[in-house]
């Protein structure tokens, strides 16, 4: 892991408010995220870790505060430069791997893509690498509906990489796998960050997966509970 | 921004292939637009057909004389006197023995019966010389002879013998006290002549009791559409109270008399067209909802709210054109050519083809683009406004 910071997060307040009912999500959190770190975030049902990653992705946006990327301000972007801030920088993975059901494996990895400029060989090319890497060349023309929960959450993690983001954010990415398969999908996370670099945020509530993580934060009523468990 | 296409068009290429999931629904939006434009071709072609076999009746060659203000031949008078001083006009055509060519009409109603409806409607019985078959150019004999002056034969249009019972070769018909033997069936290329009954102008005259008069005198034009030498002559007799038209013209003037029957099609198909409209709309609603995950993760990967947008606007205008082209096939294969007859301008049936054509085909598909944008637009506003954070809402 580096020094440098990837993420930062000054004086966060979330707050949802529904009619006459406000939910304070966060009132005030600090924290920064270094780049090449694997960090697990854990806590009880309802303490806003999901809320936490899509403020981090930019697809929700903060009622105060700062969000700095790479030193640069988030949080006070247009949607549309969210977007394409996302497509540069973003792998998301979730729970439901959320692939598009009427697509193949080849052309659910190329979505990303089409948001570049790359040639439709150059894209053929980096599709096939990011199965190689998830190892599922053999199913590139499979639908989702004729793959395991586990080797379509592959292929959602070959899609999150495929566009070569900064960072990865997943949310309970194993939530929906038995045990053996999420050791081999938390291998693969590790992989990416050990190897290849990737900076990432992973939501869990399992702590056998927290332990594939190079520390882990805890969550509680809008703030952390920092435990190191790297060694 | 060349990405936005390539974003819209996987959007909408993933839309069309997910269809079968919504089978019934769509179906069911489909079907609701083409009935919507079956309906409205059929009134559409039914004005054509009945435009198109008025204005193909009336002839530029002819001159139409009747009285002032009669508007159709059935109210017209024309005596004999009136008709012997016309005849001398300067622009009618003269035959080899230089006599001009004309025809002093009759034109009385009789009844028929309606073979689909067995009902007793009016059809109009024509007394016509034999100028008057000098003046038709288009009129032939297709089957059996022509009648002879002084004797109860008639011969039948083409049009009467499709849709009227009773009237074929040979039979005996009786119109009130007199007995008319039918002699030959005749063809006018499709015009409203074949909706009428045709007789010896002089045996009408006797056996309705007409006097010595006529109803309107047709003369054949020395020059097309020129009727000014006639108008003139009519014009300077103070006695004559005549108008003088070309047969197009008053015919023309007959075939605007199903303008209506357009209005009021379309005035139904707007009034369907409505309730397609709410299929749209719930179907391109149910179509956004079950994509709602989707079209979020899409947006979290970064593809823009555009390409939302355009991908649901697309499918609804898909699913609608889907049932344009249905519902216009469906009319053009059961109405395109169908014979039907309906009251003329002057209370007797023409009879005439549902006549489609590219123009209503256009109009048809038109009307079901309206319906699939407005039915799309909406629900394609929601999809693009769907908050991203659905995306993970599963696992919130
Ligand atoms: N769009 C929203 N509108 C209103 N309240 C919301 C919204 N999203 C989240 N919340 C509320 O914010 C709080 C935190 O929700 P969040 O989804 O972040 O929890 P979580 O830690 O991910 O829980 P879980 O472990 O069950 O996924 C909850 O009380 C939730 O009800
Ligand atoms: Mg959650």
């Amino acid at each position: 892991m580096s020094d440098e910071i990837l993420f930062e997060l000054k004086n966060v307040a979330k707050k949802f408010v529904k009619g006459t009912e406000s939910i304070a999500v966060f009132d005030n959190l600090n924290m920064s995220i270094k780049k090449g770190d694997f960090l697990a975030i854990m806590g009880p049902s309802g303490s806003g870790k999901t809320t936490l990653l899509n403020l981090l992705g930019g697809v929700d946006k903060p009622t105060a505060g700062e969000i700095n990327f790479d030193g640069k301000r988030v949080d006070t972007l247009s949607e549309g430069q969210l977007a394409a801030w996302r497509a540069n920088n973003i792998g998301f993975i979730f729970q439901f791997y959320n692939l598009m059901p009427m697509l193949n494996a080849n052309r659910n990895v190329e979505l990303p893509l089409l948001l570049t400029r790359l040639g439709k060989q150059q894209r053929k090319k980096n599709v096939a690498a990011a199965l190689e890497l998830v190892n599922l060349s053999d199913r590139a023309r499979h639908m989702p509906s004729e793959m395991s929960g586990g080797q379509q959450q592959r292929v959602a993690i070959a899609r999150a990489l495929v566009s070569d983001p900064k960072l990865l954010l997943c949310d309970e990415p194993t939530g929906d796998l038995d045990r053996e398969t999420a050791d081999e999908i938390l291998g693969i996370l590790q992989l990416l960050n050990s190897k290849f670099g990737k900076t990432i945020v992973m939501v869990t509530h399992d702590p056998q997966a927290a332990k594939y993580a190079k520390r882990t934060l805890h969550l509680d009523k809008g703030q952390f509970v920092e435990k190191d468990l790297a060694a | 921004m060349g990405s936005l296409l390539s974003q819209i068009w996987t959007v909408i290429v993933m839309n069309i292939r997910s269809l079968p999931k919504r089978l019934w629904m769509s179906l069911a939006a489909v079907f609701a637009v083409s009935v919507v434009v079956a309906v409205l071709l059929s009134f559409l072609a039914m004005a054509n057909g009945f435009e198109q076999t008025l204005a193909g009746t009336g002839s530029e060659k002819i001159g139409i004389i009747s009285r002032k203000g009669s508007r159709s031949e059935l109210n017209s008078t024309v005596s004999r006197d009136n008709i012997n001083i016309l005849a001398t006009a300067p622009g009618i055509a003269r035959d080899a023995d230089n006599n001009p060519v004309y025809s002093a009409e009759l034109y009385v109603i009789v009844n028929g019966i309606k073979r689909t409806t067995q009902t007793e409607v009016n059809l109009p019985l024509r007394g016509i010389s034999l100028g008057g078959f000098e003046l038709r150019d288009t009129v032939e004999i297709v089957a059996g002879r022509q009648f002879e002056p002084g004797r109860n034969e008639l011969i039948v249009g083409q049009g009467v013998l499709a849709e009227f019972d009773g009237f074929e070769l040979g039979r005996e018909v009786r119109f009130g006290k007199t007995t008319w033997k039918v002699v030959g069936v005749f063809s006018t290329g499709g015009s409203a002549f074949e909706s009428e009954l045709w007789a010896d102008a002089l045996t009408v005259q006797t056996q309705f009791q007409r006097g010595t008069t006529f109803q309107t005198m047709r003369v054949l034009l020395e020059e097309p559409g020129n009727i000014e030498g006639i108008k003139q002559l009519a014009e300077d007799d103070p006695r004559m109270n005549l108008d003088v038209e070309t047969e197009a013209a008053y015919f023309a003037e007959q075939g605007s008399a199903l303008r209506g029957i357009v209005v009021f099609g379309w005035g139904l198909s707007i009034v369907m067209a409505l309730g397609a409209l709410a299929g749209a709309l719930n179907t391109m609603y149910t179509s956004v909802a079950s994509r709602g995950t989707e079209i979020a993760t899409l947006r979290a990967i970064g593809f823009s709210n555009m390409s939302a947008f355009f991908g649901t606007l697309a499918e609804s205008i898909v699913l609608s054109i889907i049932g344009g082209i249905v519902g216009a096939l469906v009319s053009y294969l059961f109405l395109d050519g169908v014979t039907a007859s309906t009251l003329g301008a002057s209370f007797s049936q023409v009879v005439f083809d549902f006549q489609m054509s590219p123009q209503l085909f256009k109009n048809g598909i038109i009307l079901a683009l309206i319906i699939g944008l407005v039915g799309g637009v909406f629900p394609a506003w929601r999809a693009a406004r769907l908050p991203v954070t659905l995306a993970f809402k599963n696992s919130m």
